[in-house]
């Protein structure tokens, strides 16, 4: 195998990994452009996969395995959404909550069937497609689950941006009241996208259970805490699925760049450099944040005017905005 | 000039849209089913001008809407015939915005009726109002910034029963018959909006003609203007303005909230001002400004016995100030505020004082000029300033904080969002009122600090209820019972607001006192008799203009109502260099 | 607030007694005895003087990391970022302890430095977390999230790296100190230290006494309660909010020193074991209110050891008792929900 081939292959590998974040951080931009933060995300992907398993290892069906996953994220989200929207209580906390206790469910339901090895997602290569040279391997060469992680980027962003519910999507994340005002049920529609991105976010532990981590591990299923970097990830996107799936598949890159560099730096395990989401997002929240700043206000007022607006007009250009009403209930008066 | 396709889509429409094809004669259907298919497939511009082919009249009877023990609307009957622009005057809390809300479909009243083309028909919820026909363009326009203009546009367009029939919600197709509706309306109005432009790139005027734009083409026959014209240009107010009164000459029902008497003069076919819930009277062209102002704030009240204070030494200075809000801009603001005085600033709301009295605290930072204020070095003892070790010190650009410590103080409107703190007790905001400080609460002493100051204001609560548990009146009392000792200056937005007569004078008596000590008072008020009972100099804000301090007790109800409504400025130019 | 009482207190013992009836349909679809797993918990929490001196072991970072995520709550933040404070606290301990431990100091001394250190560490690393809210705006739940992500990182740097054991590096962390330099416990065998317990105990006392009877507490309530008018009134807010960050990191800071210095005398990839993450649980269960933590804390705490046997006795996985503390915080503040929405709010 020459060193062009195993590089690809590696790539391939990449994107085959990181195909399961990518459909949840489809789904949890999709919630948050609703204005709804699904913070269990990290319990509900351990959760799903969990799920997803067992059900394909009882019925030895592969899609009622992934339908089982979607159905528990939906789930675990619409609790979100009831605490959040019906009965007014803070999204932080409840998801806070829900991912402790759905990863301590997931450890303890999964007790029985850890370590059996159950159905497992095939490779599905393209006929013609998969010949070309490069771009054939790294595209054309996965399986199914994967294909769809390319389509669901492209059908969310053509949803979000092309469509008329997609508008209606971003305005009663951006603005309810004037969504409001033209009709919009937004406590509805709010439900319902907190569901959708929930149901995507579930696919994505099936796809680790069914096959990119095969099997049910528990506490070794190196699962835990990929749900906060999915969480880490959707900021970086700045809620636009094209690049959101930019930063899944940088994530995976830089995992896949710590396994590939190890034996040169034995010193440093790989964790190290699969934290890097988390300062990129850290850096993302602060240039988002900058322009609101008290301190910069401030600085900004003794400005002469033009140094002023000019000024201003950069910070607004930086700003990678989230939906302005995130988080916030919505109030009819 | 109904056409026949035009004529059978409206009877279509009336008749709603699963009515009977088998309902009209034989001869007629294929008309008709060529009308329907026209309709149906055709762009909306031809509800964009529904309102010229049946226009809408809308009557009021009696409505009436109570908040708690408030009552907002109190039995308005109002008949506005279509084609015509309704003004609607009166000041803040004179109920204009609680009748247009219900209108629009936020709120429903308690009792009455409102008639469309003399039906009686209750509106549900505003979505409800635009399928009406219906449509109210709000002060700040309820649009989406970070999207298109285009997008803001259709956004709704379905659920308003309008618009696109045969869109399916992919993009193409509607969208493109949506840009060129939209761009026939614009030309039609003589407006330049660019449908790929965003919209937070847009000045208020701009979001105005599209949120009209927009309504238009949904098909309203009914327009509400909720105070269109605070803070846009003049050439897009004249561009308003015409814009208006070509729509009316055509049929449309305008409606025009608005404080300031010089537009609704100007554009009104109609006016009726309210006050206190109460229509107290409707007058048509031509206006008489006089009487507008009597029906708006009352006729002047005689007035007592005034003990003025000499004024001491300088407090506050304020040199060639400019401040900038969301909406306006104040230039040139120049104040000298003496120990012992008392400056009332009138205006309506958002007109400007508020930012003002904010920059004079330190909580608004101005983009020009100085606000330089007194420190006396060497407290004398309470109550006497001693004339040595007094200097002006210029806080410009501080924080609230640094004139906090050179003893200005500023009390907020909004009590419980801003001024306290819920789930804190009465005690325990003195206790962080006075800056008592230490490891360990002395309680004994806190409450009784509480407690004298419960009884010198007359506050109805405990010192350990919560705060929220008090009543509206006594979180006002309480808010102000917070007052430090000694103060220099003193930043209060509406004292007395939510109090009845009686405490109204106790407060006033109290900082009536104050002011004995030395203290300067600046305050916010909307009632005009409280502004000219106790203020030595009165300052009026009017749509980012600011008067040069006037003498109150030259001036009468009639000429300050005036000013606050636009009225009358003329007059004070040359006398100061306030004016933007 | 009294009108409705009996009422509001169905709604929360509702949710306290549906959280345990959803553990026990959990329990039966794992076709496990229910009965039979509680009293085991129990059994495994409290059946022993060792199982017993156990749970006082895990109770005392619990502890310790409640008092100091009170202090955050009190103020109105969500210091998720608790976990890594704690880990921070243990690595600054052990470097103070690889220091010091060829010095000729007292060992006492130096156990005294060493958690020091340790509330050094932990408030260094919380101060972080408050400077990037305070300055650049990044709310404190994301921004202690990446820092909990990378104090882990650098925890395992250090033990795969600078501090590995001579050898090969191991997953059971640095080369164990010298026994004299191991926090004073009951017993050779024992891993209860006397004095975590007084710490522990002084801390949550402390804090009780800062938010109720002083100053500064009353301070920081009313920063929490309405900022805005905390501000008119005088109070420094930023000031405050970074000062209860701090706090909390000496809090944290003093658990991660307490679990180097008394349990494993040396630094584990696993320092914080979750602590900080379930002291956010403990704070959000007993609503926020203090003299309510200790007892809770302790509850959780047998939870946990009481679990530990699960797997030998009833081949159940131990996380069991992670899905009753989640189970009765999430329902709990589902009936808060509930009360408020048929009851009306009412203020604390």
């Amino acid at each position: 195998m020459t060193n062009e081939s195993i590089l690809l292959a590696g790539l391939a590998g990449v994107l085959f990994a990181a195909a399961p974040i990518v459909f949840a951080v489809i789904g949890e931009t999709i919630t948050e452009r609703a204005g709804v933060i699904n913070l269990s995300m990290n319990g509900s992907i351990l959760l799903s996969a969990m799920g997803g398993f067992s059900v394909s290892l009882a019925t030895g069906s592969l899609l009622l395995g992934f339908l089982a996953g979607a159905a528990i994220g939906s789930l675990v989200a619409l609790v979100v959404a009831f605490a959040s929207i019906t009965l007014r209580q803070s999204q932080v906390a409840v998801g806070f909550v829900l991912a402790l206790l759905c990863r301590d469910l997931s450890y303890f339901l999964g007790n029985p069937v850890m370590g059996q090895s159950g159905p497992r997602l095939p490779g599905l290569s393209i006929p013609l497609l998969s010949s070309i040279p490069i771009v054939g391997t790294l595209f054309f060469a996965q399986d199914l689950m994967t294909y769809f992680s390319f389509a669901i980027v492209v059908l969310a962003w053509l949803f979000i941006f092309k469509t008329k519910a997609g508008l209606e999507l971003r305005g009663i994340g951006e603005r309810p009241a004037a969504s409001y005002v033209r009709g919009s049920r937004v406590e509805g529609l709010r439900y319902l996208y907190t569901a959708v991105g929930g149901a995507l976010a579930g696919l994505a532990g099936p796809m680790y259970s069914l096959s990119v981590k095969a099997g049910w591990k528990g506490t070794i299923s190196g699962l835990d805490g990929l749900g906060w970097i999915v969480l880490a990830i959707t900021i970086f996107g700045g809620w636009k699925p094209f690049r959101a799936a930019l930063g899944a598949w940088l994530f995976a890159f830089l995992q896949w760049l710590g396994l590939v560099l190890q034996p040169s730096l034995p010193g440093i395990p790989s964790q190290v450099l699969q934290v890097a989401p988390f300062p990129l997002m850290i850096l993302t929240l602060l240039l988002v944040n900058l322009g609101d700043a008290e301190w910069v206000e401030r600085s900004l007022a003794r400005l002469p005017d033009k140094a002023r607006k000019r000024a201003a007009r950069v910070l607004r250009a930086m700003r990678a905005t989230p939906p302005a009403a995130l988080g916030a209930p919505f109030e009819k008066d | 000039m109904m056409t026949g396709a035009a004529e059978g889509a409206n009877r279509l429409s009336a008749a709603g849209d699963s009515a009977s094809l088998f309902a009209f004669p034989l001869p007629g259907r294929r008309k008709l089913l060529y009308s329907v298919y026209k309709f149906r497939h055709a762009t909306a511009l031809e509800s964009a001008v529904a309102f010229r082919e049946s226009p809408m009249r809308v009557e009021f009877r009696a409505i009436t809407k109570t908040f708690g023990s408030l009552k907002a609307n109190d039995a308005i009957s109002l008949e506005v015939p279509s084609g015509s622009i309704q003004g609607l005057l009166g000041e803040n809390g004179a109920g204009k915005s609680t009748l247009m809300k219900i209108l629009s479909g936020f709120i429903s009243h308690d009792s009455g009726e409102i008639l469309l083309d003399g039906e009686p028909i209750r509106i549900a919820s505003p979505a409800d109002a635009i399928r009406r026909g219906i449509g109210m363009l709000h002060q700040d326009p309820l649009d989406f910034p970070p999207f298109r203009l285009l997008e803001n546009f259709v956004l709704g367009a379905a659920k308003a029963g309008r618009g696109l029939k045969g869109d399916r919600g992919r993009s193409s197709r509607g969208t493109k018959l949506a840009r060129r509706d939209f761009g026939e309306l614009c030309a039609r109005f003589g407006f330049s909006l660019d449908p790929d432009a965003w919209v937070d790139s847009l000045t208020v005027g701009e979001r105005q003609q599209l949120e009209i734009l927009r309504l238009l083409w949904l098909g309203a026959k009914i327009l509400i203007l909720d105070e269109p014209t605070t803070g846009i240009s003049l050439p897009q107010k004249e561009k308003l303005f015409a814009t208006l009164k070509k729509l009316a000459s055509e049929g449309m029902t305008v409606l025009f909230v608005t404080h300031k008497l010089e537009d609704a003069e100007f554009l009104c076919d109609r006016v009726a001002v309210l006050r206190q819930g109460r229509l107290v009277g409707a007058t048509a062209r031509p206006f008489s400004s006089k009487d507008l102002v009597e029906l708006m704030f009352g006729k002047d009240v005689p007035r007592t016995e005034r003990r003025r204070n000499v004024p001491g030494h300088s407090v506050l200075s304020v040199k060639g100030a400019a401040i900038e809000g969301p909406r306006l801009r104040m230039e040139g603001l120049d104040l000298e505020a003496r120990a012992g005085e008392i400056i009332g600033l009138a205006g309506m709301e958002g007109s400007g004082q508020s930012l003002f009295l904010g920059a004079c605290g330190g909580l608004v930072q101005p983009v020009a000029g100085a606000f330089c204020v007194d420190v006396d070095e060497n407290p004398g003892e309470r109550g006497r300033r001693g004339a040595r070790g007094r200097e002006m010190r210029d806080l410009t650009g501080k924080t609230h904080h640094d004139f906090r410590k050179a003893g200005v103080a500023w009390l907020p409107a909004a009590r419980l969002e801003q001024g306290l703190v819920p789930g804190l007790s009465l005690t325990e905001h003195f206790i962080l009122s006075e800056g008592m400080h230490g490891l360990f609460v002395d309680r004994k002493r806190a409450r009784e600090i509480a407690e004298s100051r419960i009884e010198a204001f007359r506050i109805k609560g405990g010192p350990d209820s919560p705060i929220e548990s008090l009543s509206g009146g006594n979180q006002q009392r309480a808010l102000l019972a917070l007052m430090r000792n000694p103060l220099s200056l003193l930043l209060i937005e509406h004292p007395t607001r939510g109090l009845d007569i009686e405490s109204t004078a106790y407060i006033w008596s109290k900082l009536r006192d104050r002011c004995a000590e030395g203290t300067s008072i600046i305050f916010i008020s909307s009632d005009l008799d409280e502004i000219l009972e106790y203020s030595d100099r009165v300052i009026v804000f009017y749509a980012g203009r600011v008067s040069p301090p006037l003498d109150a007790e030259a001036l009468s109800v009639e000429r300050l109502g005036g000013l606050i409504g636009g009225a009358g400025w003329e007059s004070l130019e040359g006398k100061g260099s306030n004016v933007a | 607030m009294s009108r409705n009482r009996p009422v509001r207190f169905a709604f929360d013992a509702g949710g306290v007694v549906v959280a345990f009836v959803l553990t026990t349909l959990v329990l039966v679809a794992a076709k496990a005895p229910p009965l039979k797993a509680f009293a085991n918990i129990a059994l495994g929490a409290f059946g022993t003087w060792d199982v017993t001196a156990n749970v006082i072991v895990s109770w005392v970072p619990l502890v310790l990391a409640t008092s100091g995520l009170l202090v955050t709550f009190t103020v109105g933040l969500w210091n998720i970022g608790i976990e890594g404070q704690i880990i921070l606290g243990g690595i600054f301990t052990t470097w103070a302890l690889r220091g010091l431990e060829h010095s000729t100091l007292d060992p006492s001394l130096i156990l005294a430095l060493a958690v020091l250190a340790g509330m050094a560490g932990g408030a260094l690393w919380a101060s972080l977390a408050g400077a990037l809210k305070t300055f650049g705006g990044v709310n404190e739940i994301f921004g202690g999230l990446g820092l909990n992500f990378v104090a882990t990182a650098v925890n395992l740097w250090l033990i795969f790296g600078p501090w590995k054991r001579p050898g090969v590096a191991s997953m059971s962390g640095t080369l164990p100190f010298d026994p004299k330099l191991w926090m004073p416990t009951l017993g050779p065998d024992s891993r209860l230290a006397p004095a975590s317990v007084v710490i522990a105990l002084l801390a949550i006392v402390a804090v009780f006494i800062l938010v109720q009877g002083t100053y500064f507490g009353l301070r920081l309530k009313a920063v929490g309660r309405n900022p805005k008018a905390a501000y008119v009134l005088g109070v420094k807010t930023w000031q405050h909010m970074m000062a209860a960050f701090a706090l909390c990191g000496l809090f944290a800071g003093l658990a991660g020193a307490v679990q180097v210095l008394a349990v494993y005398h040396r630094l584990i990839p696993a320092i914080s074991s979750g602590y900080g993450y379930l002291g956010l649980m403990v704070a959000m269960l007993v609503n926020y209110s203090v003299p309510l933590a200790a007892p809770v804390a302790l509850f959780f705490a047998a939870l946990n050891v009481g679990s530990i046997q699960l797997p030998i006795v009833l081949r159940l996985d131990s996380s069991l008792a992670g899905v009753l503390q989640g189970s009765l915080v999430l329902l709990v503040l589902l009936a808060k929900g509930a009360k408020e929405r048929f009851l009306g709010k009412v203020q604390k």
